[in-house]
């Protein structure tokens, strides 16, 4: 209970029902991410498998569950992308797509926006900057 | 750079060069096919205290990771590896019982193995002949029928397809696996079945019907067998036969030259995916496309199984 961040996200992803919420969004979000013509050239050739899985490890981050992502892990995760011309117009889609996924599943606005701040922290680590 | 030990010949990697393609550098003879960490030819066994990488152990069964087995076509290690050959328990002698020409590109063969061997039908196994040489193939068959039944598609040139085609009945060969994940699991019996393949894709789905079948399924099972042209098409009799026995069995052929791709077939019947189960097989670029497609119609990733074929890399 020292740390205060911590106690606020537990109780987001609580609020937001858990890994049962990430289970019933990820099938959606990566829906959304597939038919977007800004970001689905960058899914083309992946195994959707382990994309799913990727997807997920992702939304429990942004839905502040538990999760082992650092900013390196993202870094490095990302470099393929920002060679193929990852840029900030691209996060900014990833971001609004988590967002309608979420109004979707009912979820109100203010833990959505939560949930945009959290996706929006990975954004200099994704970047490369 | 790390250094590989096996079968009395010591190799260093070169930069991202896999255990399997350094091995042939240096002009070990090891078997293999797909070259892409799915047939299984070149299983492989780490010699403890060596441990192999995590990804070269993928999709392998829990009890081969625990002994140390990967697959050198996709491992990569990050530190010296010292390897052996697989344990013969990893491999049955199974004799060859039966090779029927199907058609003019289809042969149907059928194995009996020496001892008991536990799979699931529309999973594949590996066929090793007396030389070493090695193809993987999705099993047709139900385990209570006795032989494992296999399609073999006749390449121009392929070794073990056209070795198989004049093969005498009784000549031994060893199988190895079962391997894949893309088979029937009884529950959810009133979901409906797709089952879309094209080829010799028609194996795995022809074996999952048959297992979803004799479960006792009862939703409605609808494959698709996808051709080039109606020649590609085989087995229809004991299809039509099977769509006449089971009032849930549903049966069409599409040809890309009259119908065209595959998909198109199966979404203007079936255009809502929510809530089904598939089972996609065959050729891999329509296999990753029908996938995409599945999950975009709504299916569950989850709910979609799909076994592409790898073209042999050799």
């Amino acid at each position: 209970m020292s740390n205060p961040s911590s106690t606020v996200s537990t109780s987001l992803y609580e609020q937001l029902g858990g890994a049962a919420a990430v289970d019933a969004a990820v099938d959606i979000f990566y829906r959304k991410v597939l038919i977007d013509d800004r970001i689905s050239h960058f899914f083309d050739d992946v195994d959707m498998d382990r994309q799913r899985g990727k997807q997920k490890a992702f939304l429990t981050m942004a839905f502040g569950g538990p999760h082992d992502y650092s900013g390196q892990d993202m870094r490095a995760g990302h470099a393929h992308l920002r060679a193929k011309g990852l840029d900030g117009s691209h996060v900014d889609a990833v971001i609004e797509l988590l967002g309608a996924t979420l109004k979707e599943l009912g979820v109100a606005d203010p833990l959505i926006a939560q949930v945009a701040a959290i996706a929006e922290s990975t954004r200099n680590d994704v970047l490369g900057r | 750079m790390p250094r590989i030990d096996y079968a009395g010949v010591s190799c260093v990697l070169q930069d991202g060069e896999t255990v399997l393609d350094g091995l042939l550098r240096h002009g070990v003879d090891v078997p293999h096919a797909c070259k892409a960490g799915s047939c299984g030819s070149c299983l492989m066994r780490a010699v403890p205290p060596s441990v192999p990488p995590a990804r070269a152990q993928e999709g392998l069964k829990a009890a081969w990771k625990a002994r140390g087995y990967f697959l050198a076509c996709v491992c990569r290690p990050d530190r010296d590896l010292a390897a052996a050959g697989v344990d013969a328990d990893a491999r049955v002698p199974a004799t060859i019982a039966a090779v029927e020409r199907l058609t003019e590109s289809v042969l149907r063969v059928r194995l009996v193995t020496s001892t008991p061997f536990e799979y699931r039908a529309g999973q594949y196994v590996t066929v090793l002949r007396g030389d070493g040489l090695a193809r993987s193939y999705s099993v047709a068959s139900l385990p209570a029928a006795g032989a494992l039944e296999l399609h073999v598609r006749l390449l121009p040139g392929g070794r073990m397809s056209q070795w198989l085609a004049t093969v005498e009945a009784g000549t031994t060969v060893q199988v190895q696996g079962p391997s894949g994940d893309c088979f029937y699991l009884a529950g959810r019996e009133d979901q409906p079945l797709l089952l879309a393949g094209t080829g010799t894709g028609l194996a795995p789905l022809l074996g999952i019907a048959r297992d979803a079948l004799s479960q006792g399924h009862r939703g409605p099972l609808h494959l698709f067998h996808g051709a080039v042209s109606a020649t590609g098409f085989y087995l229809q009799q004991e299809l039509a036969e099977m769509a006449a026995a089971h009032a849930n069995f549903h049966y069409t052929l599409t040809t890309l030259a009259d119908d065209g791709p595959i998909d198109a077939t199966v979404f203007s019947r079936h255009p809502s995916m929510t809530a089904w189960r598939a089972f996609v097989c065959g050729d891999p670029t329509i296999v990753q496309s029908l996938k995409k497609k599945l999950f975009l119609a709504g299916a569950a990733l989850r709910d979609i199984h799909a076994d592409a074929f790898l073209p042999s890399a050799r």
